[in-house]
């Protein structure tokens, strides 16, 4: 089966690759990039744990082709810290014990700061909302939300 | 699967017209994809048409309309300054859609062209009177948005029939609309029931009213006695329960996992009820 | 003098909230899930599964898929071992199906091929003719005479004689007369109450990476709550010793029971075997729903009677679960927990397991107790709601506490029922007023606990830190409960700890992460190894001084002499100790390895307030307090986790989440989109109350904490929607139009 050639940017970087049609974002990332920050949870959209930006615009990676991503840039929970900085979610979901099994913790953190660079200031409800699509099983939201509250409130102050 | 990204309509129409099997368009991919996930449909031909000058474009029409290209997200349609001021119900049914993340993906013409009897901004576009630009190898034509769809899964495009464009009317003055839908979370569900009103006023008496509903038929339901039961009366008790009413009446659903026959009638009775009242307040220049 | 650690007040390290060794890993994407990892030369596997819920497989067709390009091998059942029997038997029967699919989404081959696409693409080219036989799904229907046979042959010698094939085990316990006990009543109230199938829905799907070759030697990477269960079992399905095969548990994205048995991992080595290369084999979401764990449906009835002052004078119980097309539905688990909170005169339980045509149930958080409390709670609120008592007051009436004969036969030691119906009747949310459209429900539940197999291994580095090797894998953030617990007792900081979860080769058996064993027995299993090398420091600093080892103790990681008699030395501190330690007798480690029986069982309470939208049905929980007795709190911070996780799961089972089978017994939601757990934006803050009633058998008083938090809920939550409606909701889910239809009958009625 012919496959297409992709040039793109993953955090930041240049990146080229081969790939079928078929394959989506999330396939190419983890299985020919070897990013495996990006989990597959469900394949369709529904649990969010495959999250990534793609030109700053928060998807699911299991819903963009692979082929999709040619000259766009891509953001995955890999480039969220800078070097051995974490950022302050990041920082905040371990103090807050915001993940138990930390599988959805990667789509979480990409949606959350995708967030909070849009909203900084957001309400319990509108944090809430946001995430409605990044199904979380072990935790019951409660420390999510409120890690990502309290990264909003110092994020602002720090500003 | 083959994957095309024609620079042009008039390239993406010829290939459509020429491909075998089965072809998909691919604007936000949030279903085609799922379908491909799920083995349901693999395409032969999948022609990927947002690299077309002017898809991503929302723009004001002349009239005073808004002229949507095709690839226009759910997204992009929220954070517009202006279109949710014209037609909050239609920003509204598109963000109901889904997750924040398919929302930066999902496409209103996507969605209708998807075919879903539970399509959420399919009721809230023929409220408001959208219109679609069908382009073929025969030229373009603008037609109803209530006349795609034909069936579940299904459209009235021909062979080689492509949408271009999506156009909203002109707001006007003292118009109003609202899309409520049920499910039973609160959010990531299909529609058990959707409904949307799009009204006009004249001080408090409706001047003109359209109703739709979803998911309680095999397409979209547009109730064309809500005009009669509403426009000139203000929306009293009285005319909440006649359009309660017609909107149960209008119903004919399916019992399935999502819903059963009875609680879709009952719920877009009440669905109806409570979308009126948002449509109307909105008209009279509330706006939440 | 051997050491004991053992105290209940006065820890340094315990109790404190530390961050998670494995925080950074997981916040950047560096943790190595199941489908994580990847091997050179690695393939890729598909599973192809049956349609029917019950069908012959006349012939399965390969050729068409060995053909293309691309595919390296095919397995079917002729590719397993022979003969087995018992569990090993059942789990080979579900890993790939023999004669019959006995649900849909049975594997039925699979094939591995040089990518993911290309094996997909294979196991539509694989032909399976079936003979269709008929189905049942449904517990009562298939307990009928007349319902299709599953399985003949499969029931146990405890089936009493004229119970259908179906029904292949049978419980029973209890004391007294419950027949006079009902005589002695004021109110006896006997309701039938349903529960649908619901699945653990962890996000991460069943992963592994398999490599086996013709010399029966293997390794296996996989997400599991158990890699010692796995090997044993992946070895008697493939006819291996168990030795040659080399499991390593990867970080597990979730489990909560459903990862305690085995689906793909034999599948992966069988094919890697047969192509002699890696084979990686990853769950569709659509799989993990059609074919992995999810928990029983139940049908049940419980009767209870009570005297106007709130004593309970006698309760019964009989408990039917459908376990899908295996024996192992937890009937017993739910008829033991069912009464379990209550010091009862006259109590009788009786549990069915049940087979249909439906995937293997496995365990979920406390098998089969939440269906249980939600049956028995249901009942004492109504009697409650009907003689106008306090529901807290009555549960305190009749609680079981200390020295109580417990409803399935033992007497309780020292158990926290009262001390944490105490805890709600203190809270503000139990008097907080309710608005209009608002009901609340409160509710007990019960677990057992559990110890099991465990072998936890300890070593010192030359610089005084710590390795701690245990087999239990993390689910829950016991990697830092180890390392407080291990800080404890070394007297060395928290941070100087590294703990790690070993993988086969490395350690004696470790039993399943299950039965909220972890913080106890690898607890338990951590605190003695820990001892066990303290011990021996103290040995080379009595070797140093040249006194009696016995004249030495250990104190915040110092080794002194014990009194003015044993001679006057400057403490030497752990590090002065490991730094010399290769020229003063060797490596320093400690070791524990035994099967702790002292679990202590734990209760919980919770109190819920849900408003219903009474034009639509629809629920919203607005409200919700977890109190439970977690002996002692490791790390306080993971105990709330817990009890939030399981409320939450419990308010998604409560509402919303169920198996739809259709009529032609297929699966209807094989997906998140409508097997609804609840999103973030459906759920309120879950207020926490942890209870401290020390268990006597682990040294620091640990309890279990993980399950107990899900049994509650659904009664809590269903007791919340009747108040709220005022009709008695007895069937869950609680979806709209089922409580719309409550309304519209109170509206009738």
């Amino acid at each position: 089966m012919s496959k297409t050639h992709v040039t793109t940017k993953v955090n930041g970087d240049e990146v080229e690759f081969l790939c079928d049609p078929r394959e989506t974002l999330l396939d190419v990332l983890r299985d020919r990039l070897h990013l495996t920050g990006a989990k597959e949870g469900c394949g369709t959209g529904d649990c969010g744990a495959c999250s990534v930006t793609v030109d700053g615009r928060l998807v699911c990676s299991c819903l963009m082709l692979g082929v999709e991503a040619e000259g766009k840039e891509i953001g995955t929970v890999e480039g969220i810290a800078e070097g051995e900085t974490l950022h302050p979610l990041q920082q905040k979901f371990i103090e807050y014990a915001a993940l138990q099994c930390g599988i959805c913790t990667p789509g979480i953190l990409v949606a959350t700061k995708a967030l909070l660079e849009k909203n900084p200031d957001p309400t319990e409800s509108e944090v809430r909302y946001w995430l409605a699509g990044n199904l979380c099983r072990c935790t019951g939201y409660d420390k999510i939300i409120r890690a990502v509250m309290d990264t909003a409130a110092e994020m602002r102050e720090a500003s | 699967m083959k994957y095309y990204k024609p620079a042009t309509f008039e390239e993406a129409v010829a290939l459509v017209a020429g491909a075998e099997g089965v072809t998909r368009i691919l604007a936000g991919g949030t279903d085609v994809l799922v379908q491909m996930r799920s083995d349901i449909i693999t395409p032969d031909t999948l022609i990927d048409i947002k690299a077309i000058p002017g898809t991503h474009e929302i723009t004001r029409t002349k009239d005073g309309g808004w002229r949507l290209g095709v690839a226009v997200t759910g997204a992009e349609m929220s954070e517009h300054p202006e279109l949710g001021r014209d037609w909050p119900g239609v920003v509204e049914a598109m963000d109901l859609i889904g997750s924040t993340q398919v929302q930066g993906r999902a496409t209103p013409v996507g969605n209708l062209c998807n075919g879903s009897p539970a399509a959420d901004s399919v009721p809230a576009m023929i409220a408001a009177g959208a219109a679609v630009t069908v382009t073929g190898p025969e030229g373009s034509r603008e037609i109803p948005v209530e006349q795609i769809p034909v069936g579940p899964g299904k459209t009235s495009l021909a062979k080689g029939e492509i949408i271009t464009a999506l156009t909203l009317p002109p707001r006007g003055a003292q118009g109003g609309d609202a899309y409520l839908r049920f499910i039973p979370r609160t959010e990531m569900d299909i529609a058990v029931v959707g409904c949307a009103v799009n009204l006009r006023l004249n001080g408090d008496v409706i001047t003109e009213a359209r109703m739709v509903l979803g998911a309680v038929a095999p397409t979209a339901v547009v109730v064309h006695a809500a005009a009669d039961a509403l426009v000139g009366r203000t929306l009293d008790e009285d005319a909440l329960t006649a359009l309660s009413d017609l909107a149960e009446a209008s119903c004919n659903p399916i019992d399935d996992k999502r819903g059963t026959i009875k609680f879709r009638t009952h719920t877009a009775g009440v669905l109806a009820r409570r979308a009126a009242k948002i449509a109307y307040s909105r008209a009279k220049g509330a706006t939440a | 003098m051997a050491l004991d650690s053992s105290k209940t007040t006065g820890f340094k390290y315990v109790g404190t909230r530390p961050n998670r060794p494995d925080g950074l890993d997981k916040v950047t994407g560096r943790a190595k899930f199941g489908a994580d990892a990847y091997a050179p030369g690695m393939l890729h596997a598909a599973i192809k599964r049956s349609p029917h819920a019950h069908a012959r497989i006349i012939k399965i067709d390969t050729s068409k898929a060995l053909a293309m390009e691309g595919v390296k091998a095919v397995v079917t059942r002729a590719d397993f071992a022979t003969g087995l029997e018992g569990e090993f038997g059942d789990i080979l029967e579900n890993v790939m199906a023999g004669e019959k699919a006995l649900y849909d989404g049975h594997a039925v081959a699979a094939v591995a091929a040089t990518s993911a696409l290309i094996a997909r693409d294979a196991i539509k080219a694989i032909e399976v003719d079936y003979e269709i036989l008929p189905h049942v799904t449904d517990v009562d229907a298939a307990m009928q005479a007349g319902a299709p046979v599953i399985r003949a042959g499969a029931a146990d010698a405890s089936v009493p004689e004229g119970l259908h094939p179906n029904v292949v085990r049978y419980y029973e316990s209890g004391h007294g007369d419950v027949e006079a006990g009902f005589a002695e009543a004021d109110l006896v109230v006997e309701d039938h109450f349903v529960t649908e199938a619901t699945h653990q829905g962890y996000i991460e799907p069943h992963a592994c990476l398999g490599t086996l070759g013709s010399d029966g030697k293997g390794e296996l990477w996989c997400c599991t709550q158990g890699h010692w269960y796995v090997q044993k079992v992946c070895a008697a399905c493939l006819g291996l010793e168990t030795s040659q095969l080399r499991v390593t548990a990867s970080e597990i994205g979730g489990g909560f029971g459903g990862k305690t048995t085995v689906f793909i991992e034999p599948v992966a080595l069988a094919l890697s075997r047969k192509a002699n290369r890696p084979v990686k084999l990853v769950m569709t979401r659509s799989e993990v729903f059609r074919a992995s764990g999810p928990t029983s449906s139940t049908s049940m009835d419980v009767k209870i009677g009570m005297k106007k002052d709130g004593t309970i004078t006698a309760a019964q119980g009989t408990f039917r679960l459908q376990g899908g097309a295996f024996p192992g539905a937890p009937c017993e688990m739910t008829a033991m927990c069912a009464f379990a909170p209550y010091d009862l005169k006259h109590v009788h339980q009786v549990g069915y397991d049940v087979m249909s045509n439906r995937p293997k149930q496995a365990a979920y958080r406390a098998p089969g107790s939440p269906m249980a409390a939600f049956a028995v709670e249901s009942v004492i609120d109504e009697l409650c709601g009907q003689l106008g008592l306090d529901p807290i007051d009555t549960r305190l009436k009749n609680a079981s506490r200390e020295g109580t004969r417990a409803s399935f036969g033992p007497t309780w030691p020292r158990i926290g029922l009262v001390e944490t119906l105490e805890a709600v009747k203190a809270h503000p949310h139990y008097v907080a007023p309710l608005k209009k459209g608002q009901g609340r429900g409160i509710s007990c539940g019960f677990w057992f606990n559990h110890g099991g197999e465990t072998a936890v291994s300890l070593a010192l580095s030359e610089d005084g830190s710590a390795q701690v090797a245990v087999g239990t894998p993390d689910i829950g953030g016991s990697r830092a409960s180890m390392a407080l617990m291990a800080a404890e007792v070394l007297g060395i900081p928290y941070e100087d700890i590294r703990v790690t979860i070993a993988d086969t080769a490395t350690l004696g058996y470790n039993e399943i992460s299950h039965g909220s064993r972890v913080t106890y027995a690898s607890g338990l299993a951590t605190i003695k190894a820990a001892e066990d090398a303290v011990q021996k420091l103290c040995g080379r600093a009595a070797a140093k001084w040249g006194i009696p080892e016995d004249a030495v103790y250990w104190e915040d990681g110092y080794a002194k002499p014990s009194g003015p008699n044993a001679g006057d030395f400057e403490p030497l501190h752990i590090d002065e100790i490991t730094a010399t330690m290769g020229a003063t007798g060797g490596p320093i480690c400690g070791h524990f390895e035994a099967t702790p029986e002292g679990a202590g069982v734990s209760f919980a309470a919770h109190i819920v307030d849900a408003e219903v939208d009474p034009d639509t049905g629809k629920t919203s929980v607005v409200r919700y307090t977890v109190v439970q007795d977690a002996g002692k709190a490791i790390h306080p911070t993971y105990v709330e986790g817990q009890f939030q996780g399981g409320a939450a799961q419990g308010i998604g089972w409560a509402l919303n989440e169920e198996y739809i089978y259709g009529a032609d017994g297929r699966l209807q939601n094989a997906g998140f989109l409508d097997y609804r757990i609840p999103v973030a934006s459906d759920l309120p803050m879950i207020d926490t109350v942890i209870v401290e009633v020390p268990n006597p058998g682990h040294p620091f008083g640990v309890r279990g904490v993980g399950e107990t938090s899900i049994c509650p809920p659904l009664a809590a939550i269903a007791n919340a929607v009747s108040n709220a409606v005022g009709v008695r909701m007895r069937q869950l889910p609680m979806r709209p139009s089922r409580v719309l239809e409550a309304l519209e009958s109170a509206a009738d009625g």
